[in-house]
C-alpha cells in the first residue's frame, strides 16, 4: 500500500479506468485535481465553456463506444455541464463527469461558487455521488465507470469536494488501493442489470415472427449501444424482414441495405412512417416508442402486435403495451431471436429453411417497393441566382465525404435534412442529440468524436442558430489541432420554429429572424483560428467542400447561404396520427 | 335535492422501497414521484435489522398505470435494493398515532374512556389537556381521530404506516 492523496487517487483511477482523454476547465474548487494532471499520460483538452466539455465527452462516447470523460469546477461549472448530462441521460450516453466542489466544511453555507450540483443533477443523470472521504474515491471512480457504461448507459457524476483531493489539507490523506470486480459489483447492491432475454419469450417473439405477414425492423439507438448491427443485419437477411432505422439508430443498419427503410417518424420518409402504420408485427430493438416516432400513440400502427426488447425494464410497456417484452442485451437477445428462428424453422436452420416456415410476403414487399417509387425524398433544386437548397449542399457533402466520414449535427431542420439525406451505411458515424434536442450540440460533439477517431474525416452540420450557441469551441479545436469540419446551413432563420410558424401560427413568424450576416460567419470562424469560405451559389458548392476536405490541420467552417422558404418533409404534424403525413408539395402534399 | 355523488375513495398503494442506508436517497425516491405530480400520502423511513439498509414504507394516490412505471424507475436507481407493492388484504400494517386532546375535569373520563376502548395510552396529562397514543392498523387510528375530534384535538400527529407481508400459514 502507498500512500497517496485524493486528488493523485483520481487521476490515477481514470487512467487505470482507461482514460485517453477529458475535456475540461479547471477552477477553484477542483485545482487540486489539475495539479497531478500535468504529470499523468491522460491528454486534458481545455474547452471555453462547460458545456462543450460535455457535449466533446458526449461526442467522443458516440464515436467509440468509450465512456466520455469531463471534469470542471464546482457552481457555474457544474450548472454550465447539466445541459449535456441530460443530453446524455436521454440518448444514453456513456459518459462520466467529475465535478469539484466547495470544501466538506463548507458544504450548506452559500460559500463562494457552491451549488448543490448532485441534488441538481439527480434527475438528469443516471447516478450521481458526492464523495465524502479521500479513501472512497478509487471505489467511486470504477462504480462510476461500471454504471456509466453497462446496463442502458448513461451519464455519472462524481462531486468532489476540495479539501478531499487537496494534499496541503490533512483529508486527503489516504492509503492507495484498486477495488476488484466482485468489489465494485458487491459494493452495488441494487445495481444488477439483466443481459439475457428470458428463453420462453425469445421462444414467443420467434414465432411471432415466423407467423406475421407484415413485419418490421423497428431499429432503436439500443443497437449501437449493444454493438448489435450485425447481429440486426443477421435477422434481417435471414427473415427478409425490412428495417426501418430511428433518428439514433441511424448507421445501425446501412442505408444502402435494400431492406433499409430509412427513417420513420414525424421527418422520416414516407414508406419507413407507412410501413410501420400497416405492420402487424413491429419488432421494437433498443427503440423506446418515442413520440416523434409514433405521433399520436392511439393511433399508431394500430394492426400491429408488437416485439419490444430493451435493457431498460422500464421502457417496456412504458407508451405502447408489447406482446411479447424481452428485457436484455440487444445483441445477446437478438442472437438467441436468430438462433430460435432457425431451431423453429426445422430443416437446416438455413436462410431457406427459415423462409420456407415463414408466410408468403410478396405482396409486402410489393407494398413497401410501391410507396418507395411514389414517396421518394424529394426537393425542388433551386434556379440561376436562388439561394442555395440545403438538400443540394448535403447531397454534396455526402457524396464527396468518404464513406466512413463521422457526421454531427446540430438540432432542427437541418438535423432532419441531415438525417434524410446522408446515406449512413456504417455504424457509429452519425452523432446527434436526439432525444433532449440541444441546440449547439454538433461543434463540440464533433470536436469529441474527431479526438476518439482521429482517423476518420468529421463533419458538423449545423444552422446559423446552433452555431451561434457553441461556436466558441472551435477556438479549442483550433488550439489543440483537431481538424473538424463545419457546415453552416445559413438561412438566417431559427428554421424548424419558422417552418412550425409559417405551417401552424398562420405564417406569423415570432422572433426567428437571425440575419444571414450578423455575425460574419467567416471572418468570426477565421478570428476562432479557422479557415472558412461563404458558398452562395451551387456551382461553389462542390469546389468549396473538396477544398475543405484537403484541410487536414485546422478546422474549416463553410458557410452555405441556404433558403429559408424550404421545409422539411414528409412532416406528420404534432398531435396527429402516423396515417396524416404530408409529403412533398410536388408529391401531393398529404395524399395517400 | 340532487347531491354530487361522493368522490371514489383515493386508490391508496403501499410501496415497501428496500434501499440503502445512505444520504441523498430519500430525495432520489420522493423526487420520482414529485417529478410526476403525486403526492406522498405517508411516508416511514428507518434502517432494517441490516444497518446496511433502510425501508421506505410510501403510501400515494396513484392509478395503477402510472405507478407501474414508478416501480419501474425507482427500481433503476442504483441505491435501490428492492420495492414490494403490498396489497393490505395480504399485509399487516401499523401505524402510530399521538394526539393532545382538550380534557377538561368534566370530559377528562370520556377521553381516558375512549382510549382504553382502543388499547391505547395516555402519555402526559396537563391541567386541561391530555396526550394519548395509539399503534395499531391505520383505521382504527382514523376511528379512534374521529371520536376524539369533538372533544377538541389541540395537536395531532401520525408517523405514516409501515407494513409488512402476512407470512404463510402452514396448511
Amino acid at each position: 500500500m502507498t500512500t497517496t492523496d485524493g486528488g493523485r487517487a483520481l487521476i490515477k483511477a481514470l487512467e487505470l479506468e482507461g482514460t485517453e482523454v477529458v475535456f475540461g476547465l479547471p477552477g477553484g474548487a477542483i485545482l487540486p485535481v489539475y495539479d497531478p494532471i500535468i504529470d499523468s499520460p491522460i491528454r486534458h483538452i481545455l474547452v471555453r465553456h462547460e458545456q462543450g466539455a460535455g457535449h466533446m465527452a458526449e461526442g467522443f462516447a458516440h464515436a467509440t463506444g468509450r465512456p466520455g470523460v469531463a471534469m470542471v469546477t464546482s457552481g457555474p461549472a457544474a450548472t454550465n455541464i447539466v445541459t449535456p448530462l441530460c443530453d446524455a441521460y436521454m440518448d444514453s450516453v456513456p459518459m462520466v463527469v467529475i465535478t469539484g466542489q466547495v470544501p466538506s466544511q463548507a458544504i450548506g453555507t452559500d460559500a463562494f461558487q457552491e451549488c448543490d450540483t448532485v441534488g441538481i443533477t439527480r434527475s438528469v443523470t443516471k447516478h450521481n455521488e458526492l464523495v465524502t472521504r479521500a479513501e472512497d474515491i478509487p471505489l467511486v471512480i470504477r462504480q462510476a465507470f461500471h454504471i456509466a457504461t453497462t446496463g442502458r448507459p448513461g451519464p455519472v457524476l462524481v462531486d468532489i469536494p476540495k479539501d478531499i483531493v487537496d494534499p496541503k489539507n490533512p483529508a486527503s490523506a489516504m492509503e492507495w488501493y484498486w477495488p476488484t470486480d466482485d468489489e465494485v459489483a458487491s459494493s452495488l447492491p441494487g445495481y444488477r442489470p439483466t443481459t439475457k432475454g428470458h428463453a420462453k419469450k425469445v421462444r414467443e417473439a420467434a414465432q411471432l415472427i415466423l407467423a406475421a405477414e407484415r413485419p418490421v425492423i423497428y431499429a432503436g439507438g439500443g443497437i449501437l449501444k449493444a454493438r448489435a448491427a450485425e447481429v440486426l443485419r443477421e435477422l434481417a437477411e435471414l427473415t427478409g424482414i425490412p428495417v426501418v432505422t430511428t433518428l439514433m439508430a441511424r448507421g445501425a443498419f446501412p442505408d444502402d441495405h435494400p431492406l433499409c427503410l430509412g427513417m420513420p417518424g414525424m421527418h422520416g420518409n414516407y414508406t419507413a412512417v407507412t410501413a410501420m402504420q400497416e405492420s402487424d408485427l413491429l419488432i421494437a430493438l433498443g427503440s423506446r416508442f418515442d413520440d416523434r416516432v409514433t405521433g399520436k400513440v392511439d393511433a399508431f400502427a394500430p394492426g400491429a402486435k408488437v416485439i419490444h426488447v430493451d435493457i431498460d425494464p422500464a421502457e417496456l410497456g412504458k407508451v405502447r403495451r408489447p406482446d411479447v417484452p424481452i428485457v436484455g442485451d440487444c445483441r445477446l437477445v437478438i442472437t438467441e431471436i436468430v438462433r430460435a428462428l432457425r431451431d423453429l424453422s426445422g430443416g437446416d436452420g438455413s436462410a431457406d429453411a427459415v423462409a420456407a416456415a415463414q408466410p408468403d410476403r410478396s405482396t409486402w414487399k410489393q407494398t413497401i417497393s410501391g410507396w418507395q417509387e411514389r414517396f421518394p425524398l424529394v426537393y425542388e433544386p433551386s434556379g440561376p441566382g436562388d439561394l442555395l437548397k440545403p438538400q443540394y449542399v448535403l447531397e454534396e457533402l455526402r457524396s464527396r465525404a468518404p464513406e466512413d466520414c463521422i457526421v454531427a449535427s446540430g438540432v432542427g431542420q437541418h438535423q432532419m435534412w441531415t438525417s434524410q439525406y446522408w446515406r449512413f451505411n456504417h455504424p457509429y458515424t452519425w452523432i446527434n442529440s436526439g432525444g433532449l434536442g440541444t441546440m449547439g450540440f454538433s461543434v463540440p460533439a464533433a470536436i469529441g468524436a474527431k479526438v476518439g477517431r482521429p482517423d476518420r474525416m468529421v463533419w458538423a452540420v449545423d444552422g446559423d442558430g446552433c452555431f451561434q450557441m457553441t461556436a466558441q469551441e472551435l477556438v479549442t479545436a483550433a488550439t489543440e489541432r483537431i481538424p473538424v469540419k463545419v457546415a453552416i446551413l445559413n438561412n438566417a432563420y431559427l428554421g424548424m420554429v419558422r417552418q412550425w410558424q409559417e405551417m401552424f401560427y398562420e405564417e406569423r413568424y415570432s422572433e426567428v429572424y437571425l440575419s444571414p450576416d450578423l455575425p460574419d460567419y467567416v471572418k468570426w470562424s477565421e478570428a476562432m483560428g479557422c479557415v472558412a469560405m461563404r458558398v452562395e451559389s451551387p456551382e461553389e458548392v462542390g469546389p468549396a467542400i473538396d477544398k475543405a476536405n484537403e484541410i487536414d490541420d485546422r478546422p474549416v467552417v463553410l458557410e452555405f447561404r441556404t433558403d429559408a422558404a424550404e421545409k422539411v418533409f414528409p412532416m406528420v404534424p404534432a398531435g396527429l396520427s402516423n396515417s396524416d403525413i404530408v409529403v412533398d408539395p410536388s408529391q401531393g402534399g398529404g395524399a395517400r | 335535492m340532487n347531491l354530487p355523488a361522493p368522490a371514489p375513495a383515493p386508490k391508496h398503494h403501499v410501496l415497501s422501497v428496500l434501499v440503502e442506508n445512505r444520504s441523498g436517497v430519500l430525495a432520489r425516491v420522493a423526487g420520482l414521484f414529485a417529478r410526476r405530480g403525486y403526492n406522498i400520502y405517508s411516508l416511514a423511513v428507518a434502517p432494517t435489522d441490516d444497518e446496511r439498509f433502510s425501508r421506505i414504507t410510501v403510501v400515494v394516490d396513484v392509478e395503477t398505470a402510472p405507478l407501474e412505471q414508478i416501480v419501474k424507475q425507482l427500481n433503476k436507481l442504483i441505491n435501490v435494493i428492492k420495492i414490494s407493492e403490498l396489497d393490505p388484504r395480504d399485509s399487516v400494517e401499523r401505524e402510530l398515532m399521538l394526539a393532545t386532546v382538550k380534557a377538561l375535569p368534566d370530559t377528562r373520563h370520556q377521553v381516558i374512556e375512549l382510549v382504553e376502548l382502543f388499547d391505547g395510552r395516555v402519555l402526559d396529562v396537563g391541567h386541561d389537556e391530555m396526550t394519548v397514543s395509539l399503534d395499531d392498523h391505520p383505521g382504527r387510528l382514523d376511528d379512534l381521530e374521529e371520536l376524539l375530534r369533538p372533544l377538541g384535538i389541540i395537536d395531532l400527529q401520525r408517523t405514516g404506516r409501515v407494513a409488512l407481508p402476512k407470512l404463510e400459514h402452514a396448511g
